[in-house]
């Protein structure tokens, strides 16, 4: 759920230490696997809503960070019905969406210049093994940053689709999508350069 | 002083610059030519972007080519047309903060604010940048390339995606800057102010003077 969603704030969640947000990020969402009962996700459910408050993003904020989910969501509960029953379809939902409201806050709540220096620091260790770990923040970054880009790309090519009348080509969209990512990878790699990234 | 030095440039089998020489040693020049002409390859030529495929081009005395090519591409800031693609970082403080890696954190910090609160955008410090409108993404393009001091600032068709009161904003914020400014544009009313203006034609320097002179020569060049 890592889009650049950052809303500003200077709530105890906003404070904290990017590290610390992602260590406990990774504790809560193992806790998540092993909270198996209704009981517990109702607990882990009132604690990431606690949290939510506490951060102060806003609904719509996290809603934003939520919604993509919600298709899953419906998949998810109708095959666990069909496969399992109901109170198991209910957990395992619930559990994914808490995970992923989980990640959510610490996106909502952390500049990616935070969560980059965090990671950086984390794979300081693995600079033995040949990882660059500049490199990959920096990458990470750069992904997110091409979130919006791709999904403006892709916009502009369903509606010329739409106006000349081929919405249903699968071709018409796919081929136009790769030439315009490819376009604008080209052009990040010589922003990357003006900017003095090879030096 | 930019020396540009028999460059000749191809890519693959087509020619797109053929034999250019000049010196550039004006404040403000200007850039005008026909799509294709090899304005866009010529800008990227002044901050070694491109390489000639035989010639030279130095900035003050230093060569985009070898390793003075890194000083160079930070002594010359430039200025993609679509920001979109120049715009590197989530939100708009990271972004404008992307080029002062390497210094102490307080430091980026002031002159990160300092740049937003000059170009109007210290509103926008958190914003995401993927959320500005057209200007405010070009003035934070042009601010990411600013903060970062440059002696020259080469700016390819900053205003061609903007509306007529966004182009006045970044032409304006251009004409009081103090560094040298290249500027290749369409735009024949913002050459007018530059002191030098070079006319491009299939490669080529076809025109080579004052601004209303090269507009004139440019204007009846394109109605042949």
């Amino acid at each position: 759920m890592l889009t650049g969603a950052y809303v500003p704030g200077r709530s105890v969640v906003h404070r904290a230490p990017a590290g610390a947000k992602l260590a406990v990020l990774a504790v809560a969402c193992t806790a998540l696997v092993f909270a198996r009962t209704p009981l517990w996700v109702g607990v882990a459910g009132a604690v990431v809503v606690a949290l939510y408050v506490l951060a102060r993003v806003g609904r719509r904020a996290a809603w934003g960070q939520l919604r993509p989910l919600r298709w899953l969501v419906v998949v998810l509960m109708v095959i666990q019905v069909l496969v399992a029953d109901l109170p198991t379809a209910v957990t395992l939902t619930a559990r994914l969406v808490l995970a992923v409201a989980l990640a959510a806050l610490v996106t909502l709540t952390t500049r990616t210049t935070d969560l980059m220096a965090a990671l950086e620091r984390g794979l300081r260790p693995f600079r033995r093994l040949g990882v660059d770990p500049a490199r990959v923040s920096l990458l990470m970054s750069l992904a997110l940053r091409s979130v919006p880009v791709v999904a403006g790309i892709a916009g502009r090519i369903r509606e010329a689709r739409w106006a000349r009348g081929r919405e249903r080509s699968v071709r018409a969209f796919a081929v136009p999508l790769v030439v315009g990512v490819l376009r604008h990878a080209d052009a990040m790699g010589e922003a990357l350069q003006a900017r003095g990234l090879d030096d | 002083m930019i020396e540009v030095d028999g460059v000749t440039h191809r890519y693959g089998d087509r020619t797109v610059l053929r034999s250019v020489s000049v010196t550039l040693t004006e404040q403000r020049v200007g850039v005008i030519g026909a799509n294709g002409s090899g304005k866009s390859t010529f800008a990227r030529l002044l901050n070694g972007l491109v390489l000639p495929t035989t010639g030279s081009v130095t900035v003050d005395g230093l060569s985009t080519r070898g390793r003075s090519g890194a000083e160079v591409r930070r002594s010359v800031g430039f200025v993609f047309t679509d920001p979109d693609a120049q715009i590197l970082m989530p939100t708009v403080a990271e972004d404008v903060a992307f080029g002062l890696r390497g210094l102490p954190p307080s430091s980026v910090a002031s002159r990160v604010a300092e740049a937003l609160s000059s170009f109007g955008l210290d509103g926008h410090a958190d914003h995401p940048a993927h959320l500005l409108s057209g200007g405010q993404k070009q003035l934070l393009a042009l601010c990411s390339v600013l903060v970062t001091e440059p002696k020259v600032l080469v700016c390819d068709e900053p205003t061609t995606l903007l509306d007529l009161r966004n182009t006045r904003r970044i032409l304006a914020l251009l004409a009081d800057l103090p560094q040298r400014v290249v500027l290749v544009t369409h735009d024949l009313d913002a050459v007018l102010a530059m002191d030098r203006v070079l006319v491009f034609d299939e490669g080529r320097i076809v025109f080579d003077g004052v601004p209303a002179a090269a507009v004139d020569f440019y204007v009846d060049l394109a109605s042949r």
